[in-house]
């Protein structure tokens, strides 16, 4: 204020609240937090023209600490919350924060249309594979097995897959990041930001009271080189601590290979976000560890257009209070109206 | 008298040679098929009766199925009309002309015939499938059932493909002009100029066919007027003087159109855009669909993928300054409920409606019913109270709409509308206003920080409004959420007293909405034996009860209540001046229940749960008894 012809760089910190962050000590959800706080700084985002809309859940208390417009809705409802606003505000930058819970599980329905209709809102997905602030029941992401407070015996269901749910949708575009990754993670978030249309990224998060380690094989830097694909656009998947593993197209699926004896790079699949059939996308969306590395990155990232492009063409144009008074006047009487003296 | 556009070809207006004979008033039945155009023929002759001055009101009374069984009494769809040369306030009790294309149609409306009613049947339906169908032993055309009724056994279907032979129209599109052959012989009957409805053929169906279903439903119209003139069983036709309304532009609205002029009134009246969410859901789904055609008016719709998606897109747009608007019926508004509750803890502006139908659960999805006044003011979780209004008819549906933007604008609160089946799908002639009659509403968003500190989300004015300030400002960036909150700041708070204290803000700033609406109004003395308290789409049969109760020289009077929550600062008072309440309602007595619980008035319930609205009569005889014989409640 008092050098007003200076406008200084933001920090991370310009877009924190004065508000205690509540989450419990360790979670995930803050070096997510933190992330979202430097990407926000480094693409120099407008507090005033940026919101996050979240649900309920541990992951959907986000927006409480980050100094933007904020919205802190009922479960699994962020999605719908933020397609109206985008709708009427088309200028704002608009983030959804929600969790397996709140978005695949009562809020999946309206997940899945936002996505299809290309809602420009980028998405974020806290996945933890199980229910935080209920205190541990499994979640519609838990796989076979997990004890949790609700399944004592194991949890016996399939588990719904996030990505390959979001591909279905047509979203237009698919990412997972590592809640401790902080490079993949900020340069996801820093694509997501950048894209046009509806934004999904599923960020695997530590809950290390009711699932830890539930993601160890993808986050400990020993092991998780075996047990991850770093995507590239347009490389070939490789991957292994020795690079020395790659990714062959098996008749309609994937399959590893080691690299040698005859296999070569050129024998891998190259990644393709921009194909116009989700097929490679989902391909390696359904690729679940241990008998597969899990994709990390980016999966699919195409142009399509946005609901308001689509929607917003029939918007009539901004009137005078004249002609705006006109026209209702005009419509007020209709074309069948008679006059009584 | 009129000035609507008329006509390129001017026709004709037929004049009739036979006799004519002068009623006040006619109350009129189609019925037949669902796809018989029943409702179409009541919609023309609607309109007509309007153009020809005279007061009318409808009643649309049709099945859920599209297209149920042909020919079974369940599949029948009806159209009721009375049209008068005095005020109307009912479709009429009874019916004087009925029009039944088949058996069925006869049987389930044959009991709502006045005695000596004129009944017009289409007497090729009335073969022994059609009977069957209906479930008749014996044809009730000969059986001498129909006795003491005037019927015209009427060749409808084969006049009708007579007519149109020349058009080229196959057989079945030629017996789909049988409703126009009827329309035409009921033109006849009440001298109705027929150019307004020849004028809507050819714009609805134009060149369709190359111009042969315009030209079809032309000839049968025609037909069915020269029908009447010609019959020797039709000696005399009718004729119903203009009404004396007062002076002024009307058209024809119904219910649920009504909603949408006055939504799209109430936005350009606050400088606002009109975002509407909705998932379809019958009664409320017309809104949806003449709000689509609005485009131009700068309406924004949004069918979304279920109810909470639509309240929800809702809070989203309220959030960002937009007028929210979202209509359902009961089933909807019931899965919209956690959503309200976010609403009013979020303390953003917006409009519910509920257009109510018969209840529980699916319930009589076409059928009126006030049964959600409860679910209205008190179905949500926690303590989430809300103004809740209602329409007293049609036209009225307009003022409502303004009146609770108007509320919930200035104190920051979503606004419940409660119309019923009735009331969305009846019709009546409505004044046009002018612009100027229209109070502009003042809509003010802060646009900069204060100057004693941050920006507080939770401060209130005297009303106890919050500000409603829209994302995009500089220095106003906040967080509200569905978690109490501190007042003021708007900081998550679990202080109990800070709750009580929230919880004691929230109720009283509803019931500051009693200054901003005005005193119940009553019709009749201001002190007597009875006072009839109607709400919403009751109020014609509750005023036209009063009325003649009063001819007779009973104590009454009538009291519409269009504000359910809060209630008019001087309700209890006006209560208090007669020795009995009697409020109609087509519920097991809800109202009555909330009156005696908030004003401690010994109301008395008259209920009714029929799927049906009251008749004047069921009304009349109440007061009749209350006037006679009890003397305390």
């Amino acid at each position: 204020m008092n050098k007003p012809d200076i406008i200084p760089e933001p920090m991370p910190a310009d877009y924190a609240t004065d508000q205690e962050v509540r989450w419990c000590p360790g979670c995930g959800d803050f070096a997510v937090l933190n992330q979202m706080r430097k990407v926000l700084a480094s693409i120099k985002a407008k507090r005033e023209n940026t919101v996050f809309i979240s649900g309920i859940g541990c992951a959907s208390r986000f927006p409480y600490y980050l100094d933007t417009y904020g919205l802190h809705g009922i479960h699994g409802r962020a999605p719908a919350i933020a397609t109206g606003l985008k709708r009427m505000r088309p200028e704002l930058d608009v983030w959804v924060v929600t969790g397996d819970g709140d978005g695949l599980s009562i809020g999946v329905g309206h997940l899945v249309h936002a996505l299809r209709r290309n809602v420009n809102v980028k998405i974020l997905l806290f996945n933890n594979r199980v229910y935080g602030l209920t205190k541990g029941q499994f979640s519609p992401t838990s796989f076979p097995g997990q004890i949790s407070r609700s399944t004592p015996f194991g949890s016996v269901l399939e588990p719904l897959n996030a990505l390959t749910t979001a591909i279905a949708a047509n979203a237009s575009f698919v990412a997972r990041a590592v809640d401790t990754q902080a490079d993949t993670l900020s340069e996801v978030l820093h694509r997501a930001a950048a894209h046009k249309g509806s934004v999904f990224v599923e960020i695997y998060q530590n809950c290390h009271v009711f699932n830890d380690g539930v993601f160890e094989y993808a986050k400990d830097k020993k092991t998780r080189a075996d047990h991850v694909v770093e995507l590239a656009d347009g490389q070939p998947m490789v991957f292994g601590a020795n690079r020395d593993k790659g990714l062959r197209q098996k008749g309609f699926g994937l399959e590893v290979v080691s690299l040698g004896d005859g296999v070569t790079e050129g024998d891998l699949v190259v990644h393709d976000e921009q194909a116009a059939e989700p097929t490679l996308a989902h391909l390696l969306a359904a690729m679940r560890h241990p008998e597969m590395p899990e994709a990390i990155g980016v999966l699919r990232a195409v142009e399509r257009p946005t609901q308001n492009e689509l929607m917003g063409k029939g918007d009539a144009p901004m009137k005078t209070q004249e002609e705006a008074d006109r026209d209702l006047e005009t419509l007020l009487k209709g074309k069948d109206s008679w006059v009584v003296e | 008298m009129n000035d609507a556009p008329s006509n390129n070809t001017k026709a004709m207006t037929r004049v009739t040679h036979k006799p004519v004979a002068e009623r006040r008033a006619v109350v009129v039945r189609f019925c037949g098929d669902s796809g018989d155009g029943m409702q179409v023929a009541g919609a023309q002759l609607t309109y007509t009766s309007a153009l020809a001055g005279n007061d009318i009101a409808t009643f649309p009374d049709f099945p859920a199925e599209i297209r149920a069984p042909r020919g079974t009494l369940a599949g029948v769809s009806g159209f009721q009309i009375q049209f008068a040369a005095d005020e109307v306030l009912t479709p009429g009790d009874e019916v004087d002309a009925l029009v039944a294309m088949n058996p069925a149609a006869l049987k389930t409306n044959v009991s709502w015939l006045k005695p000596g009613a004129t009944v017009i049947v289409d007497d090729d339906a009335f073969d022994d499938r059609g009977l069957r169908h209906a479930g008749y032993d014996a044809n009730p055309l000969e059986d001498g059932s129909l006795e003491g009724f005037d019927v015209l056994r009427a060749p409808v279907t084969s006049l009708t493909k007579e007519a149109v032979a020349e058009t080229g129209l196959g057989r079945k599109d030629a017996e789909r002009c049988r409703n126009f052959f009827a329309l035409g012989l009921v033109y006849w009957l009440f001298g109705r100029d027929m150019q307004p409805t020849l004028d809507s053929i050819e714009a609805k169906f134009g060149e369709a066919e190359g111009g042969a279903v315009a030209a079809g439903a032309r000839k049968a119209l025609n037909a069915g007027w020269s029908y009447g003139e010609t019959t020797e069983a039709l000696e005399r036709s009718y004729i119903v003087p203009a009404a004396k309304l007062p002076p002024g532009r009307y058209r024809n609205l119904t219910g649920n159109e009504a909603l949408v002029l006055g939504l799209i009134a109430a936005a350009r009246l606050s400088n606002k855009t009109v975002f509407y969410a909705a998932y379809p859901i019958t009664p409320a789904s017309d809104i949806l669909h003449h709000l689509a055609r609005q485009r131009a008016q700068g309406v924004r719709t949004f069918q979304a993928e279920d109810e909470i998606a639509s309240v929800t897109a809702c809070i989203g747009a309220a959030f960002g300054g937009a007028m929210a608007v979202t209509g359902s019926s009961g089933p909807g508004i019931a899965l919209k409920a956690e959503a309200l509750g976010l609403a009013v803890m979020l303390e953003l502006p917006m409009i519910v409606i509920d257009v109510q139908r018969g209840g529980p659960s699916t319930g009589l999805p076409t059928k009126p019913e006030q049964t959600d006044l409860l679910l209205a003011m008190f179905g949500r979780s926690g303590e989430a109270p809300m103004p809740v209004l209602a329409p007293a008819g049609p036209g009225d549906c307009f003022d409502t709409m303004i009146e609770a933007w108007r509320i919930a604008t200035r104190l920051m609160t979503p606004v419940m509308v409660l119309s019923d089946a009735f009331t969305a799908n009846g019709a009546e002639p409505w004044r046009v206003p002018e612009l100027s009659e229209l109070e502009r509403i003042p809509v003010t968003h802060p646009e900069t920080p204060p100057e004693d500190g941050p920006f507080k989300p939770y401060s209130r004015d005297e009303m106890l409004a919050r500000p409603w300030a829209v994302p995009g400002t500089p220095g106003l960036e906040h967080r509200i959420g569905g978690l109490e909150k501190k007042d003021g700041t708007g900081n998550i708070s679990y202080d109990p007293a800070n709750h009580q204290h929230m919880t004691d803000t929230r109720a009283r700033k509803v019931e500051n909405a009693q200054a901003l609406i005005p005193d119940l109004e009553v019709f009749g003395p201001e002190t007597g034996d009875v006072l009839v308290l109607g709400w919403g789409g009751t109020f014609g049969a509750c005023r036209e009860a009063v009325q003649i109760a009063r001819t007779e020289g009973l104590s009454v009077a009538h009291a519409q209540l269009r504000h359910l929550n809060p209630f008019p600062k001087n309700m209890r008072d006006i209560l208090g001046n007669y020795r009995h309440v009697l409020v109609p309602e087509l519920n097991s007595g809800q109202l009555s229940a909330v009156i005696r619980a908030r004003l401690e008035v010994p109301a008395r319930s008259l209920s009714k749960v029929q799927g049906r609205p009251f008749t004047v009569h069921e009304i009349l005889t109440r007061i009749r008894e209350l006037c006679a014989g009890e003397t305390t409640a």
